[in-house]
């Protein structure tokens, strides 16, 4: 058989289940009139015709694959930063196309709304379709059955009538929608089941459209926060206390809920040198204490997936890092800063970068930028490296510069970056003054005899503070893009595997004989057609007593394949 | 450790999984050598079984039983299913004892992930094998069994390591269990596909000549399989069940990352990428349903969507960075 054969089977015969995939509608309007409205329909038929359908979503594939060539700034904006550095020249250009933005970037949008306007369009008239279709009786008997795909035909001995009752009860038992179709010495029975395939499919749409809309609606009322947490310190849940925060479309960030969060204590287990992963962190665990107005304190713990929820916000442990406690005094020994600093890790074995901003109480500005070193190593190079992300060997080290730290020019600047380009380097590079270098107690002094940093031992056991960075957010999106998912897995099951098929019994005396011919029709795949009807045959025949007539001769289903002439 | 730690008898039983793999491989080759070698028996009896079913759901039984009186034994497609069977079981006894040796499910590094996606694949593929006759694919599907798990083991082998803590999480168990289920559909699908392509130029040269012997009309063995149109229907049944796997392996993951990145959905390379694979297969699916996109051309999609889960599977892990960079290579 060739394949044109199969093609005009499925979409043009009149016996099948109407509410066939493609509808025709696509090529009668191919002609537009020339009039706007002519042209709108035109455009709109277009729009919502399979192929178009189908062209989008091809172009929604290729569209989405940009995206993971080129770092994109929600996801990754380091590496948008780093590719600027790169390819100076290339960043505008690629930047202007949306490269660093795919998802947001109008041709992308363009073509998922108008893969979506086009679902809807698709949508709504095959609803419809359905809808009648559901109350529609089951269609008239063919007059030659023999020529459906499924076919079976025996002789029984047995009334006609009362067999076409039995078959009656038989399909409408298995979920058959039945109707009699009886003439002048034949009776028959039509009968149609599978709507479930349909309503399956437009259901998984349908959940399509929810989950896009779920995530419009519920992600303009989303925010994301990040703040840094020190061992013994404590977040209170204000938009001041945040690092960073992000909010959705209609979020001020006034509506936060006043908790608060004391981090007591922040575990992490490292493989021992000489074990397999070898100084692969482990079971990272904040321990947290929340306290919310009104209600007692509860102690509980934050982990890698398994964040905790608090007044409807999730808090997520993101990293973790150490934050040496530090004291700067002055010539005279004031303390002119008194903190546990941040340190942020810059590689696995837990070498890690902080900076101290002094803008006070010194004869100048003054930035140290330090490097800490839980288990101190020399590369050959003579530099200093970590090598074990748990705290043996701790060293720390810093750069002095002094200058204008650009704090007071209004402009907000991160307390973890300090630009250097414009200072005086006071110790360390090419200032032929050694760098400061600590172990935990130590005093070192500052040059100029400007005055001292003291490394403050936290604990006898733990010489160095940890901190967490935790994330704290909201998402009412994610609640209904699940359940949106949900159903639309449940459709998408029932679109692709419920049969959706008819069936016709008919009897027929034929000389004295009582001949029942069973056929069945599919709408879609439906690799189990010949195996039901088969089983029909045999359940019904069998109940009406029959008696199988020489199945070689009369036996006429038949599969088109067996017959193909290659 | 020792060269007899459970590690390396796993990676023995894995070397010798490939080994055997390679036999059966050159047997359904030599199968097919013999299908394109004989002659006179007509093709369609060889694979149509009983009147009532279609012509791929022979078995060996029925075929024997079968009109036009013995149809070839094909004893070394049956040599090498057999050998199929068995480097499963090595195969089966290699991943199990890396996973006894990790002490958790044998897939969390790419190593690990090929051993346990063409595991599926070579399982699915037998199980399938009950239903339907595809024994002329098993000279693809094991060739590329031999390459993927071969390449992975030369190039991704890594000693148990323990996991990092995002991993650890029920998700693992299931989200990248279910994909490479849904993988080793697509593998199957795409091998029916590519046949299917081959089938269908056949068929079109032959209807183009009527007298139908001269001309060279693709690789003979072809006379001995189906029709490009059962092939197709084929292609679609298993690319339906491993779609339903991957929208499956889509959700899972986003719930995995809801949990572990604080959001669900962040076009990370790997969550791109694995959308890109649903929205392809989602076009198959339309493709089957849409005048003028039957046929080749929804083979053809289904072949990109395969192409795109091994360059999911390979280039994405080892070149992309990302989140998910869990392939254990440094
Ligand atoms: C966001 C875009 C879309 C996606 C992801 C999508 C996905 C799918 C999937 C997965 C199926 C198989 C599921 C089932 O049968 O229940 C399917 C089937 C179908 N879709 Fe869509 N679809 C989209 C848009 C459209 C549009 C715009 C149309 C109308 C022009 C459409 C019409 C159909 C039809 C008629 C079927 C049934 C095909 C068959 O019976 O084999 N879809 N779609």
């Amino acid at each position: 058989m060739s394949r044109s054969r199969s093609d005009s089977r499925t979409t043009s015969d009149p016996l099948r289940p109407s509410d066939h995939a493609e509808t025709d509608t696509a090529v009668e309007v191919t002609n537009p009139s020339l009039s706007v409205t002519g042209w709108l329909r035109w455009g709109w038929t277009q729009l919502t015709s399979m192929r178009t359908a189908l062209l989008l979503l091809l172009l929604l594939a290729i569209a989405a694959i940009p995206g993971s060539l080129f770092p994109q700034r929600s996801a990754d904006p380091n590496g948008v930063v780093q590719w600027r550095r790169n390819n100076p020249e290339m960043f505008p250009l690629a930047d202007g196309l949306g490269l660093f933005d795919v998802y947001i970037s109008p041709w992308f949008s363009a073509i998922h709304l108008l893969l979506f306007l086009s679902l809807i369009g698709c949508v709504i008239p095959r609803a419809k379709h359905h809808y009648v279709a559901l109350r529609s009786r089951p269609p008239r008997t063919p007059s030659r059955l023999s020529r459906l795909p499924a076919h079976r035909e025996l002789v029984v001995a047995a009334d006609a009538e009362r067999a076409i009752v039995s078959a009656s009860d038989m399909l409408r038992r298995s979920g058959y929608r039945v109707e009699r179709y009886d003439q002048r010495g034949s009776f028959s029975v039509s009968a149609e089941r599978g709507y479930l395939r349909e309503s399956g499919n437009l259901v998984f749409h349908v959940a399509l459209v929810g989950v896009l809309v779920s995530v419009a609606v519920g992600g303009s009322f989303a925010f994301t926060g990040q703040r840094v947490v020190v061992e013994g310190t404590t977040f209170v849940n204000a938009l001041s206390d945040y690092s960073s925060f992000n909010p959705g479309r209609f979020v001020d960030g006034t509506g936060l809920v006043p908790y608060s969060l004391t981090l007591d204590d922040f575990r992490v287990a490292y493989r021992l040198p000489g074990t397999p992963g070898a100084g692969q962190a482990e079971n990272f665990d904040a321990q947290i204490t929340v306290r919310q107005p009104g209600e007692e304190d509860t102690a509980t713990s934050v982990r890698v997936n398994h964040p905790i929820t608090v007044a409807n916000d999730r808090i997520y442990l993101l990293g973790n890092g150490y934050a040496p406690t530090l004291t700067v005094r002055n010539g005279d020994g004031d303390i002119v800063f008194s903190e546990s600093q941040p340190f942020l890790p810059q590689d696995s074995n837990m070498t890690s970068l902080g900076i101290i901003k002094i803008p006070d109480g010194l004869p100048k500005q003054v930035g140290l930028v330090g490097f800490f070193y839980p288990t101190q190593g020399t590369l050959p190079s003579g530099a200093f490296t970590s090598i074990y992300p748990d705290v043996v060997d701790p060293v720390l080290t810093f750069n002095v510069f002094s200058g204008d730290l650009g704090i007071d020019d209004g402009t907000p600047r991160s307390v973890y970056t300090l630009d250097v380009s414009g200072l005086n380097q006071e110790t360390g590079g090419d200032s032929e003054v050694d760098s400061l270098e600590l172990r935990p107690g130590d005093t070192v002094d500052l040059p100029n005899g400007w005055g001292s940093v003291t490394w403050e031992i936290a604990e006898e056991q733990q010489p160095v503070k940890r901190f967490a960075s935790l994330q704290i957010q909201q998402d009412p999106s994610s609640g209904g893009v699940l359940l949106f998912s949900v159903i639309a897995m449940v459709g998408l099951f029932a679109g692709l595997f419920v049969p959706r098929r008819r069936v016709w019994v008919k009897a027929r005396v034929d000389e004295g004989l009582v001949r029942i011919e069973y056929a069945g029709l599919a709408r879609g795949d439906d690799p189990t057609l010949q195996r039901a009807i088969d089983e029909l045959a045999r359940r019904h025949s069998t109940s009406v007593d029959a008696h199988d007539t020489s199945a070689a001769a009369i036996d006429h289903s038949h599969d088109p394949s067996e017959r193909n002439p290659s | 450790m020792t060269d007899l730690s459970l590690d390396g008898i796993s990676l023995l039983l894995v070397w010798t999984a490939i080994a055997t793999y390679v036999l059966a491989f050159a047997a359904y080759t030599i199968d097919l050598a013999q299908r394109s070698a004989a002659s006179t028996v007509p093709a369609r009896s060889v694979v149509v079984a009983g009147p009532n079913r279609s012509d791929l759901q022979g078995s060996e039984p029925h075929q024997s039983s079968g009109r036009t009186g013995g149809p070839p034994r094909r004893m070394w497609a049956r040599i090498g299913t057999s050998l199929t069977v068995l480097a499963l079981l090595f195969h089966l006894g290699g991943t199990l004892g890396r996973g006894i040796a990790a002490e958790r499910v044998p897939w969390a590094n790419m190593y690990e992930f090929a051993l346990t996606g063409t595991l599926l694949i070579v399982a699915v593929y037998l199980v399938v094998l009950r239903l339907y006759d595809l024994r002329f694919l098993g000279a693809f599907l094991l060739g590329m069994t031999v390459l993927l798990l071969g390449g992975a083991t030369l190039g991704f082998y890594v000693e148990v390591a323990p996991l990092m803590d995002p991993l650890k999480s029920v998700w693992l168990v299931i989200h990248v269990f279910v994909a490479s289920l849904a993988t080793a559909l697509f593998a199957l699908a795409c091998g029916v596909s590519v046949t299917q392509l081959m089938q269908g130029r056949r068929e079109r040269l032959l209807a183009a000549d009527a007298a139908g012997n001269a001309a060279r009309k693709g690789p003979r063995f072809l006379r001995t399989i189906p029709s490009a149109e059962t092939l197709e229907t084929l292609a679609y049944r298993f690319t339906i069940v491993g779609f339903m796997f991957w929208s499956f392996t889509l959700i899972a993951g986003a719930i995995w990352a809801n949990d572990s990145w604080g959001r669900y959905w962040g076009f990370d390379v790997k969550e791109v990428w694995t959308f890109v694979i649903w929205v392809l297969y989602a076009g198959y699916i339309h493709a089957r349903a849409t005048r003028g996109w039957r046929g080749a051309r929804s083979a053809w999609l289904s072949i990109v969507g395969f192409a795109a889960v091994l360059f999911n599977f390979t280039i994405v892990n080892i070149y992309f960075p990302g989140l998910h960079s869990y392939s254990g290579l440094t």
